[in-house]
């Protein structure tokens, strides 16, 4: 199994950090155009429940966290470049060891035209449950299921500013392979995923350039986006190898066209998202939409509640990447306390229309003085149906503890 | 109709006509306060037309009622609209602490209708059309709500003159204000607004039930270099929970070029 940490990605990662060091020392006069902030911290990931195959670790996964960030902003603010590696040093699963290199990019910035230049992260969308096309990072499926963590794209990207709107295109080098947990990592499919002899359908594989464009603008109380993609499609399909020993990831090419769209009004957000893929099997379409109500300073404290429900939808036949969310309901409050320690708590439940299997989350984070920050999370499947995707992840709830110091 | 008339006594057509008089006198007295009110304010918002746009960085010190502290330090920039019909637009960016860092707020304010806002969260590089129906409630845990120290934009209210007062060393017109838009978080309000420079001195917040929820007082009113006079310390005393919050400014600037591209959702990533 592939271990994470290659030694030229360490070896490239030191020479950049001993680099920037230096050249951080050497304009200390020019101190206030550099800023050196992020967060260092650790996470305890805990599974109640025995592991369902052999191999899968039990008990406690510890996991080291390292997210510095470093920035340069040149005297005249047009100039940006930002260096921030992720990096995750894990106890008990190499697979989910992870030293990404998420943004090392130089944007410049003028009156109406802005470009971006090197890896990069990029987020489109609006929903909460899933994030429908978000699709020009690569996820990070090793850290956790909820397709949250992504990992950097090296790109240039060419963006427009007008009165009718933003238009932003994209040329995206460097295809990232998805991340997946290794043999001894829960939350996985049934086989590991062997990442070492993944499989393309183009011949320049990993080299092939991907195109995006996305147009974006406002309308009162709108906000709309458009988007199309065309290259390799982030999403693998994932199949039996001939001893039946591992999944064997493969990258089609596709063509997606996305569309996001919110209504703002009063204490309602109500939210869509949809795509149209080729070149996975039939053409299909998904979408996710819904709303998100809130309860301002719930009776006469400076408490707000918000109230969410989101219907998700995948047409995608059986030659297209496995999904969870082909017709399923996503109900979930938001409790954010508004306090000095910016306490806030999510909660959702994910629960598929035809066979009744349900995934419960939680999330709270707090501040903690001024510096750190602890955040609980904890995921739990019930009523796991034997033919849902849902079934390799059954016994695999879990509980984690996270505190990062941040500076 | 003649003999009823004779049969009436002359009190009655006395009575009639004093009290005719009387409402006459009021109701011109009424609307005359009303002006008043509304001419203090609007000589007020007046001393700050044509600022053009500012950039300033701030500290906000929140204090509990125990008497603990914790500070945030954020930058305002801010760029005047002209057009009547909308409100003035804004940017906020955190800078400590530093969990939050790069946090940036971008409202677009408008007079009756909620302000449009964006929220940009960096861990995710997410940008958040949000909304701003709750312009009163408590801005990131402070005394402050969002609209208490933005831009005060002259027709959101009603006003009613309410006399003079001294306030310090200077006199202060007193005028009630009471807002016109939906989902005001204040019955009323009351500002001290002094006769010398027309600047806002003091504000009294009355909450739904009309009781007094805060005062907020600002001080250390400097002038820039068109005549622009600028407050560098802004307190809020929560008086029913015994809270508090300071705005501590540094100097503004003025003259940034800042334009409406510098104000769109797409610059928001990049502020930090």
């Amino acid at each position: 199994m592939q271990a994470k940490i290659k030694k030229l990605e360490t070896d490239i990662l030191f020479t950049v950090f001993v680099l920037f060091g230096l050249t951080v020392s050497a304009s200390l006069q020019a101190a206030e155009n550099w800023n050196i902030s992020g967060s260092v911290g650790g996470e305890s990931r805990v599974f109640p429940n025995s592991p369902q195959y052999p191999a899968q670790l039990s008990g406690v996964q510890n996991t080291l966290l390292l997210n510095p960030e470093l920035r340069y902003r040149s005297p005249n603010g047009r100039n940006l470049v930002r260096f921030a590696p992720n990096v995750r040093i894990d106890s008990r699963d190499s697979d989910r060891s992870l030293v990404d290199i998420t943004e090392l990019v130089w944007t410049w910035a003028g009156s109406s035209w802005e470009t971006a230049t090197g890896i990069n992260k990029v987020f489109w969308g609006v929903t909460e449950s899933r994030h429908l096309v978000d699709i020009i990072n690569q996820t990070d499926a090793a850290e956790d299921i909820d397709s949250e963590e992504k990992l950097g794209q090296a790109m240039f990207n060419l963006t427009t500013q007008q009165e009718w709107g933003r238009v932003s295109a994209f040329m995206l080098a460097g295809f990232r392979e998805r991340a997946f947990p290794g043999r001894e990592g829960r939350l996985r499919t049934p086989l590991p995923v062997d990442t070492d002899h993944a499989e393309y359908e183009s011949g320049a594989e990993e080299n092939h350039v991907d195109v995006a464009l996305r147009y974006s603008h406002y309308l009162g109380d709108w906000d709309i986006g458009g988007s199309v993609f065309r290259g390799t499609g982030r999403e693998p399909r994932l199949q039996v190898n001939d001893t039946g020993t591992v999944l064997i990831p493969i990258y089609d090419q596709i063509t997606q066209l996305g569309a996001d769209l919110q209504y703002t009004r009063e204490a309602w957000l109500w939210k869509f998202e949809g795509i149209a893929r080729t070149g996975q099997g039939d053409t299909f379409a998904a979408t996710v939409a819904g709303f998100e109500y809130t309860l301002y300073q719930l009776q006469q404290t400076s408490m707000d509640l918000g109230l969410l429900v989101e219907y998700l939808y995948d047409g995608r036949t059986d030659a297209a990447p496995v999904t969870i969310y082909d017709n399923d309901v996503f109900t979930g409050a938001r409790l954010a306390l508004n306090d000095i320690q910016n306490t806030s708590m999510l909660m959702g439940v994910v629960v598929d229309l035809k066979d009744q299997s349900t995934v419960f989350s939680i999330e709270a984070e707090r501040r903690i003085g001024n510096s750190w920050k602890v955040e609980l999370e904890s995921r739990w499947f019930i009523n796991v149906a034997t033919k849902n995707p849902l079934q390799s992840l059954k016994d695999d709830d879990y509980l984690t503890l996270r505190v990062r110091r941040h500076f | 109709m003649n003999t009823l008339l004779h049969n009436l006594p002359k009190e009655i057509f006395v009575a009639i006509a004093f009290i005719a008089l009387v409402l006459v006198n009021v109701s011109d007295a009424l609307s005359t306060t009303n002006d008043q009110g509304y001419e203090i304010a609007a000589r007020a918002d007046r001393s700050d037309r044509g600022f053009g746009d500012s950039t300033v960085e701030l500290q906000m010190i929140l204090r509990n009622a125990a008497g603990q502290e914790a500070t945030r330090t954020l930058w305002l920039n801010t760029l005047e609209i002209v057009d009547e019909h909308v409100g003035d637009k804004s940017m906020i960016v955190f800078d400590t602490p530093a969990d939050i860092e790069g946090t940036a707020l971008l409202s677009h304010a408008k007079i009756l209708d909620p302000d449009d806002q964006w929220l940009y969260l960096p861990a995710l590089k997410r940008v958040k059309r949000i909304s701003s129906v709750n312009k009163s409630g408590p801005f990131v845990g402070s005394e402050f709500a969002f609209e208490d120290f933005t831009a005060l934009e002259l027709n959101k209210y009603d006003y009613q003159y309410l006399g003079e007062e001294t306030c310090g060393d200077l006199v202060c017109d007193v005028i009630e204000r009471v807002p016109r838009y939906e989902h005001s978080g204040y019955t009323r309000q009351v500002s001290w607004v002094d006769q010398d420079v027309y600047q806002v001195r003091q504000v009294e917040f009355y909450d739904r039930r009309n009781a007094l929820l805060k005062t907020l007082n600002l001080e250390d009113y400097r002038a820039y270099d068109d005549g622009y006079w600028r407050a560098h310390r802004l307190a809020m005393v929560n008086h029913r929970t015994g809270k508090s919050t300071d705005l501590v400014y540094q100097d503004y600037v003025f003259g940034n070029g800042l334009t409406d591209r510098d104000f769109v959702k797409g610059v928001l990533k990049r502020q930090r």
